[in-house]
């Protein structure tokens, strides 16, 4: 296969995709985690990523964008590098996931899906993320933060800065 | 991250080696693991089922169909491979379980996969998690690759002759794909779209072949049967509903928490002893008592044995076992607004009754809610609600509309005074507004 010489991705998640088209009866199979780690790797699904997974899998580029829009996770705009997202379903709604997320909004100057000009963060309101009996919850990219107050959000988004090295 | 909380009614099997560094291989062969599957081997097929069928399992993701008899409806012969599904998708809001088994037991849902495969004849399981447990997909890739370098996975497992391969699969967010058609649909790459059944799954499943799809807690807890009987485990329940489960208390609780409890628990003992109560002395309003998509609870109704039918009895679902308590401060109309926002963004679209109900009972809640309605649109609601019920390809459609008819019977009169441009008399802060707007 051609990608195999001539490919966007890092050689060890190449080889990653090498072995995860063989895993299942069907190559289309991997199309979705292909999809997630290219996304982790790259930050979002440009038209080159598009391109090589369609060519991967051995179909149409316009099918690979018909999966990817059904998924929330997958975008093909670039979010900041930590992308925070509030839930605000039931039961965080019931334990302050409402403020929370208004906290967030205020503290990043930003919006549902707004990205600092800085390009640090990211900021979603997010459905259910499975963190219900210790709500209010939010995830940072796929790190889980969990019975939020705001000033414990505050500590948290420091430590993601600092990280940013900013 | 994710752990169990203690109470002492907690009675444990499935949550038993939670907390014991059972990720670990060799932690898990020093507390039993792994003898299950080679009892299992011995046991073969036919009594494999049976045990399934003393048990009184039923199914953890939400229906609780008999897992025995599910087994039992996969064809013994096969032109077409068949195969074991994990349903990791865990998304119905409230429902938070099937996380702490991933991060303290993963082994447990491989030995429960390799186990339904040597019940129905499947040489191959998939375990697929949602996209957003990503760290416990790392886990179970781990624990798979323990399996297959021990011999427990791969070619002639355990010496036995059989072969059986795992592989785990992430998805990428959408609550749709839990439901069983959707999760196949993407499992082989394709939108999360449910498929028209019959034929059903253990006839016609994953790439064509026949398929069981089970709850990551129902496989988990299947090696626990096998080792301790089936009738043993049926006896901790109650009637047909046999064992535990991981019950999910959240909302406004003093402890909430994932407690394993008995089938049957008593849901009023639920809240005020093992939940420790509603904080600041406040007055229970409504329980939802198994996920979202359950019809909710008025406190008079909550003096039952939560199993099943005892749920199902009381006119509502057990579901997925994630129990919200609402307090009297919850204004009931916003909380179904809420509910329903989640359906109408999780509708995949695909067909009419649940793409266009779940998106008009947004819009009419929210203007209810803001004050702009009369009292015929609560009747309104309602109606179209019931019309969404049973004319959908999947539950996704009956899962919206069952909790709002519930929400308009029982809590009219919060209902009404929204009405005629008074809006809620409840206080919310802004941020309520802003999410709501």
């Amino acid at each position: 296969m051609a990608t195999e010489k001539k490919t966007m991705f890092s050689p060890q998640l190449a080889a990653r995709f090498d072995k995860l088209v063989t895993l299942y009866p069907l190559r289309r199979s991997a199309l979705i985690p292909m999809l997630l780690y290219a996304q982790d790797e790259v930050g979002y699904l440009s038209d080159e990523v598009i391109a090589e997974v369609a060519a991967r899998i051995g179909i149409q580029e316009s099918d690979v964008l018909s999966v990817l829009s059904y998924y929330s996770m997958l975008r093909t705009k670039p979010a900041g590098k930590f992308n925070v997202q509030v839930c605000t379903n039931i039961c965080c709604m019931l334990r302050g996931g409402n403020e929370l997320f208004e906290h967030c909004s205020k503290r990043l100057g930003i919006g549902h899906k707004g990205v600092t000009p800085d390009g640090v963060f990211s900021l979603e309101e997010v459905e259910c993320i499975g963190a219900c009996s210790w709500a209010p919850a939010a995830q940072i990219n796929y790190d889980f933060h969990e019975n939020l107050t705001p000033e414990s959000m505050d500590k948290v988004l420091d430590e993601y800065r600092e990280k940013a090295g900013k | 991250m994710a752990y169990l909380t203690t109470h002492p009614d907690v009675v444990p099997i499935v949550s038993s080696r939670f907390g014991k560094g059972a990720t670990s291989i060799d932690k898990y062969l020093e507390l039993d693991g792994y003898k299950a599957t080679r009892k299992a081997i011995e046991m073969g097929s036919d009594a494999i089922i049976a045990e399934m069928k003393a048990s009184n399992l039923r199914g953890r993701g939400g229906a609780g169909f008999p897992t025995g008899m599910k087994w039992s409806f996969v064809p013994k012969k096969s032109d077409k491979p068949k195969y074991i599904l994990v349903n990791g998708d865990e998304s119905e809001p409230a429902t938070c379980k099937d996380r702490l088994i991933f991060e303290h037991d993963p082994h447990s849902v491989i030995e429960g996969v390799i186990i339904a495969g040597l019940a129905v004849g499947a040489k191959m399981g998939f375990i697929y998690l949602r996209g957003e447990y990503r760290y416990l997909l790392n886990i179970m890739e781990r624990a798979i690759d323990d399996a297959y370098a021990k011999g427990f996975l791969g070619k002639n497992i355990f010496g036995s002759g059989i072969d059986f391969e795992a592989v785990s699969h992430t998805g990428a967010g959408a609550y749709e794909v839990g439901e069983e058609s959707a999760l196949m649909e993407s499992l082989e790459g394709k939108r999360g779209i449910p498929r028209i059944r019959p034929p059903f799954p253990a006839v016609v499943g994953l790439y064509g072949g026949p398929t069981v799809i089970n709850n990551a807690e129902t496989l988990a807890t299947v090696p626990y049967i096998i080792q301790m009987g089936g009738a043993e485990y049926a006896k901790i329940g109650t009637e047909r509903n046999g064992g535990t489960r991981l019950f999910c208390l959240s909302g406004h609780l003093e402890k909430p928490g994932v407690y394993e409890l008995p089938m049957g628990y008593n849901l009023k003992k639920m809240i005020y002893d093992v939940g420790g109560g509603i904080p600041g002395g406040k007055k229970l309003k409504a329980v939802v008592p198994g996920g979202s998509s359950t019809p909710v609870l008025r406190p008079d109704e909550i003096d039952i044995g939560m199993d099943f039918d005892q749920v199902g009895k009381a006119g509502s679902m057990l579901g997925s076992g994630g129990v919200v308590v609402l307090d009297e401060t919850v204004c009931m109309v916003e909380f179904a607004l809420r509910t329903m926002k989640f359906y109408q963004h999780e509708s995949c679209g695909w067909c009419i009754p649940c793409r266009e109900g779940t998106d008009w009972l947004t819009k009419s809640l929210t203007r209810l809610h803001a004050g702009g309605a009369v009292d015929k649109d609560i009747d309104n609601i309602r109606y179209l609600a019931e019309n969404m019920l049973g004319r959908t390809f999947c539950p996704l459609g009956d899962a919206a509309a069952m909790p709002t008819i519930a929400f308009v019977q029982k809590f009219r009169k919060e209902f009404e005074d929204h009405l005629d441009g008074k809006g809620c008399p409840y206080h919310h802060s802004p941020a309520h507004e802003a999410v709501l707007a």
